[in-house]
């Protein structure tokens, strides 16, 4: 009997007494496509290593080639969970770039959506920890809810997931009255589901016992890992790109920023918890703002930018600059005055970061995304040193690692 | 393990503790650098400037240690190609902030492309690892003492740097590109130069291979007995 072996194991795998397992890039614990070879001494793990790039789409390498107008979609993709937020960050680095003023209408109008974005991506975080920690039932409440924020997207641009939403000036087009019913819906209904789902975790022995002490960091390893966003409130640092560096007219709006102490799971969830009554505040805020609003203000859903915003279509048929604006736009024939600008926004995740240069032509020279996913997702390995395997994959779940943003 | 809740009454107040600004940052570097530092610019009121590359870590450094700088937060890292730049072709560009005093600079290195070693800053920042394997896997720049500088979003096995300008995007307009590629329509007379097996003149009409299935106009008659089974 031949001795050959058809199976090539790898030097040293016989003797060695630890396992290997590759959690992802398909697993249903990662939510998402992106790998962990994970070295296992029993449950406990010894070593992680992350694996990135398995949906990596050259998004800086197409947006080199591309009319601005045309780089939103691309932003979509990023963190699907909350896509406007992108979309809405997109349009104000080129607005700062071409040094636009907006109207107060249009930034009240963009704090709604992206404040609906932000509660859509932490509902979707938490209730997945919930789910991850074996939970399930929270995750069918609130989806009804994400659903009502989607169908709000839906009056407003027309698409859900990837939203593509609004433009460089404003919006394509203003709230329809069933985009304000289905908020006004929303604002009446949502605390009560969120007071609901708060009842089924945070004082759930069984959840605090698997999240308490799960993954925790300190405000200084999180900074020195780049982490923004809930992560990094959670570990105690109150850094909100919303209060620091306010873009959308923020600085018009009260609101708190939740912050945590030990940077464990229960506190990551507590503070996206605490993030959306906050978020819940900026949107009643900017609901009145605008209901306020009288005369000529109270229309106005895009600022004067007739290079980079597309023209009424029945103003195309029927007037002649009209129709050369229009030409101008779809053809990406308008130059971009050069320049070098970096604008941030308060991502679901954290600090997203867009870095454009312009020489003067019609695409970006260059255009860098700062995606706060990937840059802390390298952390995972010292979060889950020691820890056990399954309070490895709620770290993963309640740092909400989003593939479309690490890969980019 | 309760939350706290840091109450700022209004946003703009708490921005206007901000008191280190760009011209005392600026006055900091050139006291401690001379005229090594140049380039100071302030586009969109982010100050800007440029350090020699082998300078890189030593200006890190002091924005990190400095106790009135205190630039401990490394935003963003990455790299621009420049293919004109004599020498300059490559510009690593750091984005920093100062949390406590909530002010951000940029601050860039240039260096050749025929030797692109940088010094890392992995030593200062943890964040820097990935994102200096990114800027390696898609400009090669090569930091020098980097801990594991391997790519990280493209496949081992890419043997050139994608973002690089040499590798222009696919232009709509270049004509190799024809739809006889993607099984449509008939090959261009410049593609039936490859190992095509029967040579026809490129306005030939493609005959379809007799029972071929799935051709158009034919229809398929299927077994009989396929259908009595379901």
């Amino acid at each position: 009997m031949s001795t050959e072996h058809h199976i090539k194991l790898p030097e040293g795998s016989i003797e060695k007494t630890t396992t290997t397992l590759n959690l992802g890039p398909t697993h249903p614990a990662t939510h998402g496509v992106f790998q962990n070879i994970v070295e296992l001494d029993g449950e406990r793990i010894v070593s992680a290593e992350q694996t990135v790039g398995y949906i990596h789409r050259a998004f800086e390498k197409i947006a080199e080639r591309r009319p601005l107008y045309q780089i939103t979609t691309l932003t979509d993709r990023l963190n699907y969970c909350s896509s406007p937020i992108n979309n809405m960050g997109w349009h104000m680095t080129v607005e700062k770039l071409l040094g636009l003023k907006l109207p107060k209408r249009v930034d009240y109008l963009r704090v709604i959506i992206m404040e609906l974005a932000r509660i859509s991506d932490h509902l979707i975080c938490n209730s997945v920890v919930g789910v991850d920690s074996g939970a399930f039932t929270g995750f069918l409440y609130v989806m009804q809810y994400r659903e009502l924020i989607y169908e709000i997207y839906e009056e407003i641009c027309g698409s859900r997931l990837t939203t593509n939403m609004g433009r460089i000036g404003g919006f394509e087009r203003n709230f329809s009255n069933a985009a304000w019913e289905k908020l006004e819906k929303f604002m009446a209904e949502y605390p009560a589901v969120l007071k609901e789902f708060e009842n089924l975790f945070t004082r759930n022995r069984i959840f605090m016992e698997r999240t308490i002490g799960a993954g925790p960091i300190s405000g200084d390893r999180a900074l020195n890992y780049g982490f923004t966003g809930p992560n990094l409130r959670a570990a105690g640092v109150d850094y909100d790109v919303r209060v620091h560096s306010p873009y959308s007219s923020y600085e018009d709006f009260d609101f708190e920023i939740p912050v945590g102490s030990t940077g464990d799971c229960y506190d990551r969830f507590l503070v996206r918890e605490g993030e959306m009554w906050q978020s819940m505040r900026i949107i009643e805020q900017a609901y009145r703002k605008i209901q306020d609003m009288k005369g000529a203000d109270a229309d106005v859903y895009h600022a004067d930018a007739p290079e980079y915003y597309l023209p009424k279509k029945e103003d195309v048929y029927t007037k002649m600059e009209a129709l050369i604006w229009h030409f101008k736009i779809v053809m990406g024939e308008t130059q971009i005055p050069p320049g070098e600008v970096y604008h941030s926004v308060e991502g679901g995740n954290g600090e997203l970061g867009f870095y454009l240069i312009s020489d003067g032509g019609r695409n970006p020279y260059r255009l860098h995304f700062r995606r706060p996913c990937f840059i802390y997702y390298q952390a995972y390995s010292e979060l889950t040193q020691g820890a056990m395997l399954s309070d490895a994959i709620i770290v993963m779940s309640s740092l909400n690692l989003i593939a479309g943003e690490m890969d980019a | 393990m309760a939350i706290a809740i840091k109450n700022y009454s209004r946003a703009t107040e708490y921005n206007n503790i901000m008191a280190l600004t760009n011209e005392t940052i600026k006055e900091r570097l050139i006291a401690k650098f001379a005229d090594q530092l140049s380039h100071f610019e302030e586009p969109y009121g982010l100050l800007t400037f440029e350090a020699p590359k082998e300078l890189n870590l030593k200006v890190l450094q002091f924005l990190f240690d400095d106790e009135e700088l205190r630039f401990r937060f490394l935003t963003d890292l990455t790299a621009v190609h420049y293919p004109g730049g004599v020498g300059r072709e490559l510009a690593v560009v750091y984005h920093l902030h100062n949390l406590v005093d909530n002010i951000r600079l940029r601050f860039k290195v240039f260096t050749s492309i025929g030797q692109p070693d940088v010094f890392t800053a992995t030593q200062l920042y943890s964040s820097a690892n990935w994102m200096e394997r990114e800027t390696y896997d898609f400009f090669g720049v090569n930091f020098v003492g980097h801990p594991n500088l391997k790519r990280i979003l493209n496949v081992d096995e890419m043997d050139y740097f994608p973002m690089r300008k040499e590798y222009p995007m696919e232009d709509q307009t270049r004509v190799d590109k024809d739809d006889a590629m993607f099984g449509r329509g008939d090959l261009p007379a410049a593609a039936s130069t490859g190992p095509v097996e029967t040579p026809r003149a490129a306005n030939e009409p493609r005959t379809p291979a007799s029972g071929t299935p799935g051709e158009p106009g034919q229809k398929q008659d299927w077994p009989s007995d396929t259908t009595k089974i379901s």
